[in-house]
């Protein structure tokens, strides 16, 4: 099916639309879903949406595609789609990732957005397959109110449809949804709707046609910080020397209600559970094992409250902001750390080298808006590319570093939106001539010994002078 | 005795010689290597025991400058007119600084970063100080070099290196214009000399741009352009006028003075103002004794030139006395400043300038931090003089004059310490140097004696001739192995108080509080960078922040907000328009501070944490300095029989002036100390007095996790509907 779509994309040939709007068309309304339950968790800042599908091939031909459907509003904040299959019987059951791509079609109801699912295995008609779909949703819970005081509780909306948004037939379903906790001010009733503890369930509803929605509006308590990370530049340096140094620049803001008027220290510090519950005192990242040289700083210094740390698995870094931020409260620092070159830089068989590190954000539960990663590849690498398991935009740079004579080429990537389940690894081929780590060293050796040379040559005529 | 040796014994004493020679160099060139070393890591204390950061309050202001030249250029930071301080006047900060230092580690920083060092201007900064330091340890050599011997150079480096009085402006992070300056003053003095040693034009030369580059960095250049004539004023008195000291006097002053005149901020002061007048004189007489000196020697007749010397020099004075007195009456030149009649005269200040008197490194100086800063070189100096004056010269005539008058200053402020250390360390040296030598030449004699007497049998008769003379001096020997290890005891003592004075007392940013907690750890107060930091991040980038002036580098620079008044402190009702503001109740205050724009206000309080250098006891001053412009406020109504209180007893005007109402919001409510009332103040120990404590005007902002800085937000007035 890729190969058509590609053609008709560069070569626009009508011929091959038509066949592509017949072949599409024709799996939407084969298709159905004959039972659906969705679990909507909204304990932290990012929406985790699960959903399990039950589709049925009730079409004659088979097919390898359904199609998963977003309103407009929520797509702009979908950070993630991923899709799983069961595979085996009974016992030896093994869950298979899908691919999943975004997908446009001419003729979706109010901008509906869509995303194609594509399965291993045709689905032949008459079969059923279960798919489990997870979703990720950032920026979708709105304060309300916006500002809130210092000793208030954060309460929040969450707007989304009883009825899953689909372009097919689904014959029953559920939603449940979790709050983080059991201060629920209001949510819309779209019977049968029933609130037990801290879960809401939507449904079971029968026999909905495509396209089908009814809006709900929960209005709920969420007194977790929403640390959302505006700006992370990260930069990976690599040292043939055996050394791989990162460090990561952060524009964190608390992406909750805002703070009105007054902050006082005395509250916060005497009743730290009822005063400024939804601020934000501290961060967790999670860094790989090994870790040395960890430093925490902003623009104006070094930030003393942080605590590292370590065993053979995984390193823990907990940093304090300098001052607790409250909602719409800003900071801006820098974390860096170096790690042993040997547990991320290989070689592959073509003679080439390739790095493996992580792509995301190493801060757990946090949103980051906006994501560049820079590989900075020793001086005298070539041809770099790079091996990202989602869609990056990538350009290449120059940056000049310690007694760098032509420059160190750097691999940019950018992504947009992403959530922790984004810390996949991703690699960096490049060729690199060993002889080149001898450079820098030789460069030096050189200066001091014509320097040496030169005081050499200097007493030398001093003393001749001096007979 | 090599005559009486046969010749191959000869020949290779001969060579031994020439290797004593390379040896003495060898050990001098790794001794200096080592000493330069050794000045640039003991200034590293702070660093290690920190981080990487610029200290204290001025330095502040000269790192966000060097960002900006760094980030715009020469042209622009020339022309930079400041619009985040002073509000609403703003500062042109290109015609009102000393722009040496800021060019001097951008240049630092463009050479690194051609030779390929990517390091951040930061570093660049905070290292320039101790960079500096070691080139003044190469300056003090050659300067003691060339005023006594080698010998004495050595051991001058070896003292000024870890001088605490040195270090204590120009530890690592201490981005101060001193920390180049004294590099600057001492290059220039030793190239001064030099000049008048050889009377050559390129060293004259050399020492005029020295000191232009003085000028540029620092106000003490005034210290300079009238010690220079001073000297020549005594060399021309006690008879010493010679060529040299004509061609070096008139290049270094025409042309250091020309040059001086292209740094904006000193400008055409070099013939308009007061202070640079004494120069101009000598300037003049020095032409009119050359010219005498060609009379003279054009006439034969002494009588006739007697006459003539008396007519000439009651017509120079008269006409000098008579343009001084026009350019005084007609405002030409002009009066000399407060801060020179307040190093003239010590009380001065107190009695006129509350601003200069209020700054702490004004104060005179106690015998105890002479002690502190000098150690030992408090009994060389003296000692050194003795030695100067034993061994007169115009060199050594240079360095008393030079020691006698910035041991004056260093008595009257406590900051000129740092201009007398280097003269100090040089005479000390002479001192040290002469009195070492002095005993090994006695020691080495008297062992080539015996070692003579006992290889050389021969040669008796002058064996028994020293014999005798020892004899005749008893326990020379003795005594002189006692003094030396007196000596070397004394030098290791000055040696380990100099390292533990820098890493005690002159190694803290004091940005950053350090104090031991209740189990010998260390704790970190951060809160001014917190403080810092919040305003940077979290208020509108327009805020204009009230505070008092010591903060307004730091919020500047590191808050990166708009501040009313800084320590550039060069409008004094501007800064006694703070002080009235925060020595006024709230709702006269409000409408001062409502007149600057104000958006937040700033204080600094050590009730909790007992840090003592806050707002409140620095409060006097401000009602000092407030009231010498606005009578309104009065010191007395803010003390109880003359003495100043927060408790319950004291005034009712500083219970409820704004700066107490800020400093004391809602402390009432917090227990510091335990078996203390709640509202108890550490810094001053005492229960406070006014504990309900209502704002109207002003809300809290922020309060720092110790508390050590507060802020407040302006609010808006209420709508009158």
């Amino acid at each position: 099916m890729e190969a058509p779509i590609r053609a008709t994309h560069i070569l626009g040939f009508a011929l091959f639309f038509l066949l592509f709007f017949v072949c599409r068309s024709s799996p939407l309304h084969d298709l159905l879903i004959s039972s659906a339950e969705r679990r909507i968790d909204l304990t932290s800042h990012i929406v985790k949406v699960y959903l399990t599908l039950k589709v049925e091939n009730a079409g004659s031909s088979p097919t390898s595609e359904i199609l998963l459907a977003f309103p407009p509003t929520q797509v702009d904040h979908l950070a993630t789609v991923e899709a799983l299959v069961t595979k085996g019987k009974r016992k030896k059951t093994t869950l298979v990732r899908l691919d999943v791509k975004p997908t446009e079609l001419p003729d979706a109801p109010n901008g509906t957005k869509y995303f194609t699912i594509y399965l291993a295995n045709p689905l032949n008609s008459g079969e059923s397959t279960t798919l489990e779909v997870l979703y990720l949703f950032t920026h979708s819970l709105e304060p309300f109110p916006a500002e809130i005081g210092q000793s208030e509780s954060q309460l929040v909306y969450y707007r989304d449809s009883a009825l899953i948004l689909s372009p097919y037939h689904i014959k029953q379903q559920t939603t449940f949804i979790k709050t983080p906790s059991t201060k629920v001010e209001s949510f819309t009733r779209v019977e049968p709707t029933n609130r037990a503890g801290t879960e809401m369930k939507y449904g079971p509803y029968e026999d909905h046609p495509p396209y089908s929605s009814s809006p709900i509006l929960i209005h709920f308590e969420n007194n977790s910080p929403f640390p959302v990370v505006e700006e992370l530049v990260r930069e990976v340096e690599i040292s043939h020397w055996g050394n791989l140094q990162v460090t990561e620049q952060y524009t964190l803001v608390h992406g909750g209600a805002r703070h009105k008027g007054v902050f006082s220290r005395v509250e916060y510090q005497s009743r730290p559970t009822l005063s400024g519950t939804s601020s934000l005192r501290y961060l967790l990242a999670r860094l790989p094992p090994r870790v040395h040289s960890v430093y925490y700083r902003d623009e104006i210094g070094n930030i003393s409250s942080s605590h590292l740390r370590t065993d053979s698995r995984k390193s823990e870094l907990e940093i304090e902001p300098r001052y607790p931020l409250f909602g719409g409260w800003k900071a801006t620092f820098i974390i860096g750390y170096g790690l042993p070159l040997q547990d991320f830089l290989f070689e592959s068989s073509d003679d080439r080298r390739y790095l493996n590190f992580t792509f995301g954000c190493p801060l757990l539960e946090t949103v980051v808006d906006k994501l560049t990663v820079k590989v900075v590849l020793p001086e005298g690498s070539k041809d770099p590319s790079a091996v990202v398991p989602f869609p990056v935009e990538q350009h290449l740079e120059t940056k000049y570093s310690y007694l760098d004579v032509v420059g160190r080429t750097v691999v940019v990537m950018e992504k947009k939106n992403l959530v922790p389940s984004h810390n996949s690894h991703f690699q960096v081929h490049y060729t690199f001539k060993p002889i080149f780590m001898l450079a820098e060293p030789l460069m030096l050796a050189s200066a001091f010994f014509l320097f040496f040379v030169a005081c050499v040559a200097y007493l030398h005529i001093d003393l001749s002078i001096r007979k | 005795m090599a005559t009486v040796t046969n010749t191959p014994v000869s020949d290779l004493l001969k060579s031994f010689k020439l290797k004593t020679k390379q040896q003495e160099l060898l050990i001098r060139v790794s001794i200096l290597c080592l000493v330069y070393i050794l000045a640039f890591i003991i200034r590293l204390f702070s660093v290690l025991r920190y981080e990487s950061m610029i200290h204290e309050f001025d330095p502040y202001f000269n790192y966000r400058t060097t960002l900006y030249l760094t980030q715009n250029g020469f042209y622009d930071f020339w022309n930079w007119f400041d619009y985040e301080s002073w509000y609403p006047l703003g500062r042109i900060i290109g015609g009102t600084l000393y722009p040496g230092l800021m060019v001097t580690a951008v240049l630092i920083y463009r050479i690194l970063h051609f030779l390929r060092f990517a390091v951040h201007i930061r570093e660049v900064c905070v290292l320039t100080a101790p960079f500096f330091a070691s080139n003044t340890t190469l300056v003090a050599y050659f300067f003691g070099k060339e005023i006594w011997d080698t010998g004495a150079g050595l051991v001058a480096a070896i003292l000024i290196a870890i001088c605490p009085g040195y270090i204590s402006r120009s530890v690592a992070g201490s981005y101060d214009n001193e920390g180049v300056a004294i590099f600057a003053l001492l290059f220039t003095f030793y190239l001064f000399v030099k000049a008048v040693n050889t009377g050559s034009l390129a060293w004259s030369l050399a020492s005029a741009f020295g000191y232009f580059y003085m000028v540029s960095a620092w106000g003490g250049y005034v210290f300079i352009i009238n010690l220079i004539p001073l000297y020549v004023l005594v060399l021309l008195i006690t008879g010493r006028y010679s060529m040299r000291l004509y061609i070096a006097y008139n290049c270094m002053y025409v042309l250091g003075m020309l040059l001086a005149m292209q740094i904006r901020f000193v400008g055409f002061q070099h013939v308009q103002s007061g202070e640079h007048m004494a120069a101009m004189g000598v300037f003049f007489l020095m032409q009119v004794f050359y010219f005498l000196d060609w009379v003279k020697h054009m006439l034969s007749d002494t009588k006739l030139f007697q006459a003539f010397l008396r007519i000439t020099v009651t017509c120079a004075v008269a006409v000098g006395t008579i343009a001084l007195g026009l350019g005084m009456l007609s405002g030409y030149i002009s009066p000399w400043t407060g801060r020179f009649y307040s190093l003239l005269d010590p009380t001065y200040a107190k009695d006129h300038i509350p601003i200069i008197a209020s700054v702490s490194e004004h104060q005179p100086t106690a015998w105890s931090s002479f002690m502190f800063d000098y150690h030992i070189l408090l009994f060389l100096f003296p000692a050194g003089l003795y030695f100067c004056f034993k061994r007169l010269s115009d060199a050594t005539i240079f360095i008393v004059m030079y020691g006698l008058t910035s041991m004056y200053f260093a008595g009257v402020m406590v900051r000129l310490i740092l201009v007398a250390t280097p003269a100090v360390c040089l005479i000390s040296a002479i001192a040290v140097s002469a009195t070492v030598k002095n005993l090994t030449v006695l020691l080495r004699s008297k062992n080539k004696g015996v070692l003579t007497g006992s290889t050389k049998g021969s040669s008796s008769s002058k064996a028994s001739s020293k014999a005798l003379l020892d004899q005749s001096q008893p326990f020379q020997k003795n005594g002189a192995i006692a003094l030396l290890f007196g000596a070397f005891y004394l030098l290791s003592k000055y040696a380990t108080h100099c390292t533990w004075v820098t890493s005690e007392a002159y190694s803290s940013p004091s940005i950053v509080l350090a104090a031991r907690g209740a189990h010998g750890n260390r704790v970190i107060f951060d809160d001014y960078r917190e403080a810092y930091f919040w305003l940077r991040q979290n208020t509108p980038a327009d805020a204009k922040v009230m505070s008092w002036w010591d903060y307004g580098y730091q919020i500047t620079a590191m808050g990166n907000r708009t501040v009313i008044v800084d320590n550039n402190t060069w409008n004094n009702t501007h800064i006694a328009t703070v002080g009235r503001a925060m020595s006024s109740y709230e709702d006269e205050a409000i409408e001062i501070m409502r007149s600057l724009d104000v958006d937040y206000v700033l204080v600094v309080f050590g009730g909790v944490t007992g840090y003592s250098s806050d707002d409140i006891n620095k409060f006097l001053w401000m009602v000092r300095i407030g009231g010498g412009v606005f009578p309104v406020i009065k010191e007395p109504d803010y003390l109880v029989n003359g003495e100043y209180r927060v408790d319950k007893g004291a005034a009712p005007k500083m219970l409820n002036c704004l700066m107490y109402k800020l400093c004391y919001y809602r402390f009432g409510e917090m227990l510091t100390e335990y078996g203390k009332p709640p509202g108890y103040d550490r810094a001053r120990g005492v229960e406070i007095g006014n504990k309900d404590i209502k704002l109207e005007h002003l809300e809290e902002a922020f309060t720092t996790s110790n508390w050590i800085v507060r802020i407040y937000k302006v609010k808006p007035p209420n709508n009158r509907w």
